[in-house]
């Protein structure tokens, strides 16, 4: 496998794949500035979202750190902040500024929106003529950290989409990238043999402790079972019958090879190489937003039944096997490992296919979620807002 | 030769179906992955793409295993060859 690409080394050190100047909303009430600076200056990103207001305690932090962590991705050169009041507004810009990457704040009140839109837009072209000027440089394997998680699977994700990001994982482990994946519930059958994974027992209790915090949420609050909604509509269409089957399909994302060194609360960066679990949500765009929020620069994302998510950061590369959902969606899709079901090619040269994709997108190719205009930013809530 | 459903490994009780059209009383033809084994089957209903045939016969309360691993508990009859899903298998958790 190529084991160079050509990425922006950011002013951290860390590499990002892309290089956004972006319009970041302190809370739901600032997405209206934040969009209209993204209209004025043509080419930053704004990511409105839902949240921000009267959360508190472990929330409130995960909040902080999701924003903070969004903004601290080495995928964005830049970023303008906008947020109701300046004291939040102003955590955010320190937050990020630690990077040592331009950041700027404006707050609202006492400004109203025109001219806060107005100052925050002259800021905003600053930094994308500054930023557009910056020029990408070759970089190795282990500078890179990627993240997977599966979505709308079906039993093809688990024959072979899945399987083919174990291997590209298993090869980019020995070229010493960072690696993560998640869905805490959807290890639900296989949580045994993620733990036979575990590097030591202190890991062990670590994965332990977020598979039984998550499995007490969904005890406190189902109904009858997690049928109607774990596995999906979607699954069980695709031939997923029990969560059990799920997870055993969704494990094969981790390969044979690496052991997993860590294990991460929601939307905390890795400190080293290797494999990493971080407690999330299954749902795709809450767990890629906390793998965008964590510092991840790209995404692998099989999909049987066709899911279409896509991050305004983080690049989600998708592969499918479905001919079905191939034939029926295709422009959603960057690599087809259908072969794999029909013996035509093998496990090795699918793997091999995926990185060469990815190895494609990390020097630029727009993925087909990106070119679709697919940018879910969704936070993560702990609870109800105060 | 053309493959029609697979099974993970030979002491799984399913293979999965992974062409369109499969119709009721056909023998198809699968491949047993980790073993490399080429077998026959005859399927006595409609399966679509993605879904499981039940590779012998089952009893309400018996254990279906997929990946030589446990995926839920068998809640009605089913016969070799039937479309083993939701209808007659359910979870053993939550």
């Amino acid at each position: 496998m190529q084991t160079k690409f050509f990425g922006y080394r950011r002013e951290n050190g860390r590499v990002g794949i892309r290089n956004h100047v972006v319009i970041l909303p302190l809370d739901d009430l600032s997405n209206a500035a934040c969009e209209a600076v993204a209209n004025n200056v043509k080419g930053v990103l704004a990511i409105p979202h839902a949240y921000g207001r009267l959360q508190f305690g472990d929330d409130l932090d995960l909040h902080f750190r999701t924003l903070i962590g969004a903004g601290s991705n080495p995928n964005v050169a830049a970023v303008v902040v906008i947020g109701i009041e300046p004291v939040w507004t102003s955590r955010i810009v320190e937050g990020i500024a630690a990077t040592g990457k331009p950041v700027a704040g404006f707050a609202i009140e006492k400004n109203g929106d025109l001219n806060t839109i107005c100052a925050a837009s002259r800021k905003a072209k600053e930094y994308l003529q500054w930023a557009t000027e910056l020029q990408r440089t070759e970089c190795d394997m282990n500078e890179l950290w990627v993240a997977t998680k599966c979505g709308e699977s079906d039993t093809t994700s688990g024959i072979a989409t899945n399987p083919t990001v174990g291997n590209a994982y298993d090869k980019l482990y020995e070229k010493g990238s960072t690696l993560l994946f998640g869905e805490t519930t959807e290890l639900t059958g296989g949580e045994h043999l993620v733990l036979e994974r575990c590097i030591n027992d202190q890991v062990r209790k670590d994965f332990q402790f977020y598979f039984d915090r998550y499995a007490k949420v969904v005890d406190d609050h189902k109904t009858s079972d997690l049928s109607d909604s774990q596995p999906t509509k979607g699954n069980i269409e695709g031939g997923l019958t029990t969560i059990e089957e799920k997870a055993l399909g969704n494990i094969q994302k981790i390969g044979r090879k690496a052991p997993i060194v860590g294990c991460l609360e929601k939307a905390v960066a890795p400190t080293g190489p290797g494999l990493w679990f971080q407690d999330s949500s299954s749902a795709a765009a809450e767990q890629v937003t906390l793998c965008a929020a964590s510092g991840f620069v790209v995404h692998l994302f099989p999909t049987g039944q066709g899911n279409i998510i896509g991050n305004p950061i983080l690049p989600v590369i998708k592969l499918c096997s479905n001919p079905r959902t191939l034939r029926t969606m295709e422009e959603h899709f960057d690599v087809n490992v259908s072969g794999l079901l029909r013996r035509e090619i093998n496990m090795d040269q699918a793997g091999d296919m995926l990185l060469d994709m990815m190895i494609r997108t990390c020097n630029g190719r727009l993925t087909s979620a990106e070119a679709l205009g697919h940018r879910e930013f969704i936070m993560t809530r702990l609870y109800e807002s105060a | 030769m053309a493959i029609d459903f697979l099974v993970h490994e030979a002491a799984d009780g399913v293979g999965v179906v992974v062409v369109e059209g499969l119709k009721a009383n056909q023998e198809i033809t699968g491949w047993v992955m980790k073993e490399d084994q080429t077998i026959k089957i005859k399927i006595l209903n409609d399966i679509p793409i993605g879904h499981k045939v039940a590779m012998k016969d089952f009893a309400a309360g018996d254990t279906v295993i997929k990946y030589n691993t446990d995926i839920g508990k068998v809640v009605a009859p089913i016969k070799k060859g039937e479309h083993l899903h939701v209808h007659n298998v359910k979870t053993k958790r939550w």
